[in-house]
């Protein structure tokens, strides 16, 4: 076991992890940030997305102890210091971005990193950028909408609900 | 003015708070003191002899706690099928014994061989890699022509063959249709497959079993659609736990689709072993175990044919369908491709004579069950593909043929056993028109050939049926369940109202729709209102969530408990306001008497139920809970019309899908963004199966496409934005609020028209290409042009 310490959310964390325990698992196994979830085993469908040092990683593919003095941030620090939604997650509740909710915090986390890069993406840019986040329910209609919206985009005249 | 809430408004869902903040309450979250966790050791290969089973050197690894392998289950009961099929010549299914754990044999690759319950997770996997097993492969049986031919290798040696059943719907059509289709104008035959599919919900399927000695009490947490359905087979079927015993509890549940309402090992396994171990067990499915081990969908190869008379009129359909059940029955496998499937062959047409023979066969895979949709894609899949392949070879317009076959009277009393009770047909195709601007497809074709591309537009109809029932039809067709659902509304003393229902929701958005009814129906704000689903212990004897029935069968009982909370509380009402019961009306959560200023408020009422001082003892009994059991007269028939344009790289076979639009007949709507939600959802699920899903086995029964690298889910960038319109209802005639469900509408009424597309584009193009199967991959499109 080796120790690790990194920031998660603002706040300082540590931790006795094996070599091969993973970020994601760390996570939610060890500090019970159950938030971040785990819906493939090959780094595919993007559930496990959280920031690590502001880049969006998925916590998968990325031992714990590779997180050593990082800024870590996932869903349970994304809303406003007043614990209302931030503008992605009142976009995506608007919108209705979500339906299971098991993906949504990846979601959430990616479309964060997408719209810091890119402050008003295309529907194709962000159709492109959500290719490592895999949703069952939504068809990614009202996601992509939420995003849009969410960057300060008119989104009125798209299709439907 | 859209409404801003009650019935029909687009109520922004109360539960998207906690998903979106993290603090969902899923399966994998909840983690218990003393908690083990197990390692299923799954089979590597199709079928095979297990001869020796050494277990020595896994036990002696650190932390395991116990091993166990078949022989401990076989005191208990097999995983048990809820739907008896008689077949044509009056005779039972063949139905095997589908153990917890392989016993003696296996049967199909994910089987579990052995079962490691250790301290941690990695303990468990690492123990799990020391058992040695000692097997002799057997062929696999993969292929399901092959299974029935004489001399083949038998899945179950105690039964007579492979052939679960061959089954005849309506067997007394079958002279008539032969007759029918001998005489017909035109025949038009179509041979098709219906790819088999994984239905993927994205939350893995998790099971912690407890069990607590103080109270001889087993508690499940499992990933499920339907918490009584596992506590009644699970409890009296496979572990002989009385059902007072037995507490199931799903809480917030990461998506369903079908495949997780049945009754898997794994559930068993854990609340077995929880006793055995006198600790919790845990099991957290991987994605690649979910793949062999999820139950599959779909998996139908088909041979279909359509009769015309002179003047286009349909005139007889009959199909021949092989279903696959894989290596055991799963909870409702046999009824998918009968009941679901062969009820629905009349489509949206008013075709005279339909037959339907269906035979289901055991091979070495995972187990084929109910999938979104269930039989209804399957059915929608074969007619509206042979009708668009008549329209061509008749040299007709495809949306003409479908509008001069339409039923147009209801009710409609189809061959095939159902009647429609309500529809439009027309109105649901008119809509589409409107909607997919068909006037403007020649420009947009124009426009892709200038680009390169060809064009296509595909079009369909689909009908289906939802919240099967009644439950003493079903129990006559061999369903050994009921198919009713339940609910309670608990009104509490200062007139808040929790409701406890049987359906669960696992993103069909249930804690937001169902209060928007209670509220328009006492008047109350919907957030005095609080849904309470998932748990036995806390719910009425509810039969769950799939076949789009939640709101059709358990909202209906939701109703008529609420009518009776209401009946009881105008009583009280009455009392207070000393009038007649007869004479007071509620409105905007006041009850007042009719033709006078005199009212009461509807807390003042429901604190006197709880606070009987003022209060008629002797009429009525104090506290506002009432109970209702709803039993449908009838299935919904939910109806719409879909079009789908698509573009086609000639030069690699890659298709695109350019342009969707869905009009649907949902009957009366309570939440239109919701219901929206449920049809994108519904439409990515089908084009995914039209163009990129396919659960592959190679003909060893390895299963190829077992992750997310192999098995092509729909991603943001293969799907555009959709257009969808429920405005066309025609409401059900026999349910209290008039709805019909919508939550499989997309998955039924999208493929037909993706490959209808693609046909069409193909033909533009000059490729005389008359059907692909899906998906629709580039190179099976490309190898298609090529002829």
């Amino acid at each position: 076991m080796t120790q690790v310490s990194m920031t998660l959310n603002g706040k300082a964390v540590t931790g006795d992890v094996e070599g091969r325990t993973l970020l994601v698992d760390f996570l939610r196994e060890d500090l019970r940030m159950t938030g971040t979830h785990v819906g493939c085993d090959t780094s595919q469908c993007g559930a496990c997305v959280v920031h690590v040092n502001g880049e969006a990683v998925k916590s998968c593919t990325m031992f714990a102890a590779e997180a050593e003095g990082a800024e870590v941030a996932t869903i349970e620090g994304a809303a406003n210091a007043d614990g209302s939604l931030n503008v992605i997650q009142q976009a995506f509740q608007d919108h209705h971005g979500l339906q299971c909710g098991f993906c949504t915090p990846g979601m959430v986390m990616s479309a964060a990193a997408l719209l810091k890069d890119n402050p008003k993406p295309t529907e194709a840019e962000v159709r492109t950028y959500l290719e490592g986040n895999i949703c069952r329910c939504t068809g990614y209609h009202n996601i992509v909408k939420a995003i849009m919206a969410a960057s300060g985009q008119d989104v009125s005249a798209i299709a439907a609900e | 003015m859209p409404k801003d809430s009650g019935i029909g408004a687009s109520t922004k869902r109360r539960e998207d708070i906690r998903f979106l903040t993290g603090v969902g309450n899923y399966t994998d979250d909840i983690n218990v003191f003393g908690q083990t966790h197990v390692h299923f050791l799954r089979a590597d290969v199709a079928h095979a002899t297990i001869n020796s089973i050494d277990i020595a050197a896994a036990e002696a690894m650190p932390g395991v706690v116990k091993i166990f392998t078949g022989a401990d289950f076989e005191p208990v009961g097999g995983i048990p099928c809820g739907w008896q099929i008689t077949d044509r010549h009056g005779e039972p299914m063949q139905e095997p014994k589908h153990p917890i754990i392989a016993h003696g044999k296996i049967r199909h690759v994910g089987e579990i061989v052995a079962a490691v319950v250790a301290e941690s997770l990695t303990q468990a996997r690492d123990a799990a890699e020391a058992i040695e097993l000692g097997l002799t492969e057997l062929p696999a049986v993969v292929n399901m022509k092959d299974a029935l031919k004489g001399g083949a290798t038998k899945v179950h040696d105690e039964l007579t063959s492979n052939l679960c059943y061959d089954w005849g719907f309506v067997e007394e059509n079958k002279d008539a249709t032969d007759a029918a289709i001998k005489g017909a104008a035109h025949v038009t035959t179509l041979e098709l497959v219906n790819n088999r599919l994984v239905a993927n919900p994205m939350e893995p399927r998790v099971a912690l079993g407890e069990y607590s000695r103080a109270d001889d009490m087993h508690t499940l947490h499992t990933t499920s659609q339907n918490p009584h359905v596992i506590r009644l087979l699970m409890g009296a079927f496979v572990l002989g736990i009385p059902e007072h015993k037995l507490r199931v509890v799903a809480p917030d549940v990461g998506g369903g689709f079908g495949t997780k309402i049945f009754h898997y090992a794994e559930e068993a396994f854990c609340t077995f072993a929880a006793k055995a171990v006198n600790r919790p067990v845990k099991w957290t499915s991987t994605r690649s175990e979910a793949f062999m081990s999820d139950a599959h969908g779909r998996d139908h190869v088909t041979k279909i044919e359509l009769a015309l008379d002179a003047d286009n009129n349909f005139v007889a359909l009959r199909t021949d369908t092989h279903a696959n059940m894989g290596a055991y029955l799963s909870t409702f496998a046999s009824s998918v491709p009968t009941w679901l499937h062969g009820t629905l062959m009349a489509g949206n047409y008013k075709t005279p004579n339909i037959y339907v023979n269906v035979k289901a066969v055991f091979t070495n895979t995972v187990p084929v069950d109910a999938y979104r949709g269930a039989g209804r894609p399957e059915a929608t899949f074969q007619i509206e593909r042979v009708i668009d392949k008549a329209a061509r070879e008749l040299g007709v317009d495809p949306i003409a043929l479908r509008r001069q076959n339409f039923v147009t009277e209801f009710p409609y009393a189809t061959p095939v056993a159902v009647e429609y009770d309500t529809g439009d047909y027309e109105a649901t195709m008119a809509k589409l028109e409107e909607m997919a601007d068909f006037g403007g497809f020649a420009a947009r074709r124009a426009a892709s050939e200038k680009a390169g591309k060809w064009r296509g537009l595909g079009v369909n109809c689909y009908i289906e049926a939802c919240g099967i029932a009644p439950s003493n039809l079903v129990g006559q067709l061999g369903a050994r369940a009921g198919l009713y659902d339940a609910a309670t509304v608990r009104v509490n003393a200062t007139g808040s109202i929790s409701v406890m229902v049987g359906a669960h929701s696992h993103g069909q958005g249930h804690e937001t729709s169902f209060p928007q009814v209670i509220s328009e129906m006492i008047g109350i704000p919907e957030d005095q209102i609080d849904i309470v689903h998932g748990d036995t212990s806390k719910i009425p004897f509810g039969m769950g969530t799939y076949g789009s029935r939640s709101l059709a069968v358990c909202g209906s009982a939701m109703v008529r408990a609420a009518e009776k909370v209401i009946n009881k509380a105008k009583k009280i009402a009455a009392h207070l306001l000393e009038a007649s019961d007869a004479d007071i009306e509620l409105k905007d959560g006041q009850f007042s008497v009719a033709g006078t200023d005199k009212s009461v408020a509807w807390g003042d009422v429901t604190l006197a139920a709880y606070v009987p001082h003022n209060y008629p003892l002797e009429d009525i009994e104090p506290g506002l809970e009432e109970t209702a059991f709803y039993d449908p007269a009838n299935f919904t028939y939910p109806a719409g019309a879909y079009a789908c344009e698509v573009e086609v790289d000639p030069e690699t076979g890659k298709v695109t899908i350019e342009r969707f639009a869905a009009a649907d007949d949902f009957g009366n709507v309570i939440n239109p963004m919701i219901v929206s939600g449920q049809v994108h959802g519904g439409i990515a699920q089908g084009v995914g199966q039209a163009l990129l899903e396919n659960c592959a086995y190679d003909e060893d029964g390895q299963l190829v496409s077992a992750s997310y690298m192999d098995y092509a889910m729909p991603r943001a960038d293969d799907l555009p934005f959709y257009q969808v319109d429920h405005s066309c209802q025609t409401p059900c005639t026999h349910n209290p609020l008039g709805v019909k469900g919508c939550g499989e509408a997309g998955a039924i009424g999208s493929p037909p028209s993706v490959v209808n597309a693609v046909i069409d584009a193909l033909q533009s193009g000059g490729k005389d290409v008359a059907h692909i199967d899906m998906p629709l991959t580039p190179s099976r499109v490309w190898g298609a042009m090529q002829g």
